[in-house]
């Protein structure tokens, strides 16, 4: 067996081919660009579309706006109120979803083919005719208020506000994405007409398609959909962050048996040339499942830990490297230090080359796995869009991961991982933590 | 793992099906020597495969005092065989560009990896060594018992909500070993020892108790020739015995009210014995009418339930109803709503209880049953937008005694359900005296006193 296995892991690097996956750069008679990957085995079609700007341009004091517009779009638009617009959309099968991130306000819709018409058309109505009827306005309000209040129940959700926060003290990533109790109430229907008028627009458009659909047909949709869209947006403004990182720890003090915390500091830009490096090295350190050092160390090794893990997330306006454990409150200390340790010795040493090359093997074995569906196909064309990182990325991705090198890998270590600036919050009771 | 896995799989089938005469999923199935079912979907548009290989047992098959075991005995699969060394399964496989895990439910133990169609024969090769040659060290058996009970912390004592999921089943089944946690009972999951883990994976650990699973660009010649030379050699122990207690406790209304210091958001819940496909209780039409039923009635934003509490009488912020029929016993029919700022749980119940007596009184409507019917057909063309749900609902369906016909067919079976069906499906279970009703409530008294 072993010896099998051994040959068979020889193999590896000839990598997949993204057969059936092209990407075409669709433009509308009218100017309105879409990348689409068609895909006719199923007679569904996918889009997933992007608008710049989210939850961190909410107005101060009105945080949970982008949120409750999120809820709203398919409350009512045009002449349909919010139960004639739903029973379409139920009647139909048509999935219509929308949903605010941090620096972006996004939305995706899935059809039959045979209902592609009308999906198109609903949704041109949800982005230029949105209602905000009171009724539905207040509905949707008191789901953020009850979502709200879970997330206030839910350690994990409490931890990564406190960890945002202790980030973030002054600017706008450390605030609650969804609000807070005050702040939802206090938003108007002013507020959410004044967020679609101004942020619906086509110089802020992206849109990913994948599907039963050709690019030819797709051109009149585009226009009819999106065309009547404003041509410019207002713009947002949000200032660049650098997060406050001191090494501290806050305790988040609740009458429960686990420790739930969120540690991490400063990550990497997207758009920076290392940032392949950084994600390879991620890998190795906490997102690499069960392969990853940190499992090992604290799960494996020890029982410490269900869960342990770390991932890169490239903001906007500022990078951070977010990883997260849970252990009892009388052992937390030792997780901790575990994390600790293995990010001094990443920063040290760096990588092996053979857990290097494991990372390489994995992340670009597993790249088709992501492309399951109509749906992450098209939310990968609105990424890589979002992040400029070029129509050819599909293909290209798997070489940009290749070409780190050791050398490469252990420089950006020493820069990444930086164990003095390791700033943690933790709910719960854990023994022995400051 | 949990109960929780299942009702997600239920959904996906639930929402299986569409038109007439193409199949859902389109598998083709053989046997092989040793008694293993092998399910193959051929799918090429991708150069992937989904590798799954359930067994016929759950948390509902421990031993009495050793509930976890099943769910453990998950995690030592990842432990080590003469071949392979401890924790190396998940490496190989990442090391081959492939995603690993598993689950555990009631009914069901799944393993799974996704990854290159080329490596298929790989994968295959790893979970017919484990299913037959797992060593179980013991100082590894401690350590990961710790890290199952950090799960059992994480999923449920953190969670006031998943702590009042586990008292409400116990009152519903008390008897019927449904009634216990997939996790187990922090009392008995910390005694559990790795003697049990092994009597446990000798009696239900073996080829004629599994069910192999491929779905991607494969075929099915290619399937049989690997399962032959991985599987085919592994002896079959014989049935192992799989006798469930079908017993119910005495009929009765049971109310479970926590109050707890970290609730915020109230919610009401209640949970019916029903119909399953396995113990239909009635007619066979039922757990089809049943799936209608939870669809129209509490499935979407415009079912009854949504539009009489959240929408017209203000009174919730949520309510659904589901139901899941895929089980080796007893369906499970859900009903949840959560109160609105200011609102009572009393004039909540009120108003489910309005809407039940409304619907068994007065039936449904032929028009709302073809409109759920619709949307259930069409989410079957969905389920067919990726790999992974066909590999899942077919080892689910037939892990636990379905065959590949009820799931291919189930567009048909669904399309036949009439309103009659619905509205006597509906007064089956709702009007009779086996559920449990969960409260969970904020417990201010409790908190000013941290």
């Amino acid at each position: 067996m072993r010896r099998l296995l051994l040959a068979f892991t020889l193999l590896i690097l000839a990598t997949l081919p993204a057969r059936a996956v092209t990407v075409h750069r669709v433009v509308s008679p009218g100017g309105i660009e879409a990348w689409l990957v068609e895909d006719h085995s199923n007679p569904i079609l996918s889009l997933s579309l992007s608008f710049r700007g989210g939850t961190s341009s909410d107005p101060v004091g009105r945080e949970g706006l982008a949120t409750l517009v999120s809820g709203l779009l398919d409350e009512g638009a045009g002449d349909l109120d919010s139960l004639a617009f739903q029973t379409r959309l139920e009647d139909l099968s048509i999935q219509m979803s929308f949903d605010s991130g941090r620096d972006s306000f996004g939305g995706t819709l899935k059809t039959l083919t045979e209902n592609r018409d009308t999906a198109f058309d609903l949704l041109r109505l949800a982005l230029t005719k949105p209602r905000f009827d009171a009724d539905p306005v207040e509905r949707i309000r008191s789901q953020i208020v009850s979502a709200l209040k879970r997330q206030d129940e839910d350690p994990q959700t409490i931890a990564s506000k406190a960890w945002f926060r202790a980030l973030f003290p002054d600017h706008p990533y450390g605030r609650p994405e969804d609000g807070t109790l005050a702040s939802v109430a206090r938003i108007t229907i002013a507020d959410l007409k004044a967020f679609a008028a101004g942020r619906f627009a086509r110089d802020n458009l992206i849109l990913g398609i994948a599907g039963d659909i050709t690019a030819e047909a797709l051109k009149p949709l585009l226009d009819s959909t999106f065309g009547g869209l404003p041509a410019k947006s207002v713009p947002v403004t949000v200032a660049d962050a650098a997060p406050v990182t001191k090494g501290s720890v806050v305790v988040v003090d609740r009458d429960i048996p686990q420790s739930v915390a969120v540690f991490g500091h400063g990550g990497m830009k997207r758009s920076d040339p290392d940032f392949y490096a950084a994600y390879l090295l991620n890998y190795i350190v906490g997102g690499g499942g069960f392969s990853s050092r940190l499992m090992t160390e604290v799960r494996e090794k020890r029982g410490l830990a269900y869960s342990v893990y770390s991932y890169l997330s490239p903001l906007d306006h500022a990078a951070v490297y977010v990883g997260g454990v849970a252990t009892r409150n009388d052992r937390f200390a030792d997780s901790l230090g575990l994390v600790r340790a293995e990010w001094t010795r990443m920063a040290e040493s760096g990588p092996s080359e053979k857990e290097l090359q494991d990372a390489k093997t994995y992340l670009t074995g597993s790249w088709p796995l992501q492309l399951d569906g109509t749906g992450p196909i098209a939310g990968i064309l609105v990424a890589i869009q979002r992040d400029d990182l070029g129509i050819d990325y599909l293909d290209k991705r798997n070489e940009y991961m290749e070409r780190v090198t050791l050398d490469d890998a252990r420089r950006v270590a020493r820069t990444l991982f930086a164990p003095e600036s390791l700033t943690t919050a933790v709910v719960g009771r854990p023994a022995g933590v400051r | 793992m949990v109960r929780a896995a299942a009702i997600a799989i239920a959904a996906v089938l639930s929402c299986a099906p569409f038109p007439a005469s193409a199949g859902v999923f389109n598998p083709e199935t053989f046997t092989l020597g040793n008694g293993m079912r092998v399910v193959v979907i051929p799918n090429h548009r991708l150069p992937v495969v989904t590798h799954m290989v359930w067994y016929r047992v759950g948390s509902a098959d421990e031993p009495p005092g050793k509930s976890g075991i099943a769910h453990l005995l998950e995690h030592m699969m990842f432990k080590g065989t003469d071949a392979v060394a401890p924790g190396e399964f998940s490496k190989i496989v990442a090391r081959n560009g492939g995603r690993d895990n598993a689950f555990t439910s009631s009914d069901y133990t799944g393993y799974y990896q996704n990854i290159a169609a080329d490596r298929l024969e790989l994968v295959m090769k790893l979970e017919a060594d484990r299913m037959a040659h797992m060593k179980m060290d013991p100082d590894i058996f401690r350590t990961e018992h710790q890290v199952v009970r950090e799960e059992r912390r994480t999923r449920t004592d953190n969670e006031p909500e998943s702590l009042l999921g586990e008292r409400l089943d116990a009152a519903l089944w008390l008897l019927h070993p449904y009634k216990n946690p997939v996790i187990g009972w922090d009392s008995e999951l910390r005694m559990l020892t790795r003697d049990d883990a092994v009597t446990f994976y000798r009696r239900w650990y073996s080829p004629d108790n599994a069910v192999l699973v491929v779905a991607g660009d494969v075929t099915t010649a290619r399937v049989r020739e690997l399962a032959d030379r991985h599987f085919g050699p592994l002896p079959a122990r014989g049935e192992p015995g799989r006798t469930r207690v079908r017993d119910l406790p005495p009929r009765a209304d049971a109310v479970i009210t926590m109050r707890h210091p970290h609730v915020e958001q109230p919610s009401w819940t209640r949970v019916y014995v029903a119909p399953s496909y396995a113990v239909p209780q009635g007619k066979p039409v039922h757990p089809y009418a049943l799936q209608v039923l939870a669809e129209l009635f509490g499935g979407g934003s415009t079912s009854r339930l949504y539009q009489s509490l959240v929408v017209k009488q203000k009174l919730a912020s949520s309510a659904y109803a589901s139901y899941n029929p895929t089980a080796v016993d007893f369906g499970q029919l859900s009903l949840s709503a959560s109160p609105r700022e200011g609102v009572g749980m009393s004039q909540v119940e009120a108003a489910v209880q309005a809407e039940i007596d409304r619907l068994t009184g007065d039936g449904v409507t032929l028009d709302e049953v073809a409109r759920a019917k619709a949307r259930m057909r069409a989410a079957a063309v969905y389920a067919r937008d990726s790999l992974q749900t066909g590999a899942q609902v077919l080892g689910y369906a037939l892990v636990v005694g379905q065959n590949v016909e009820d799931v291919e067919e189930w567009p048909e079976r669904i399309g036949a359900v009439t309103a009659a069906d619905v509205t006597e499906a509906a007064r089956l279970v709702l009007t009779r005296s086996q559920n449990a009703t969960g409260i969970l409530l904020p417990d201010p008294g409790e908190r000013d006193k941290k």
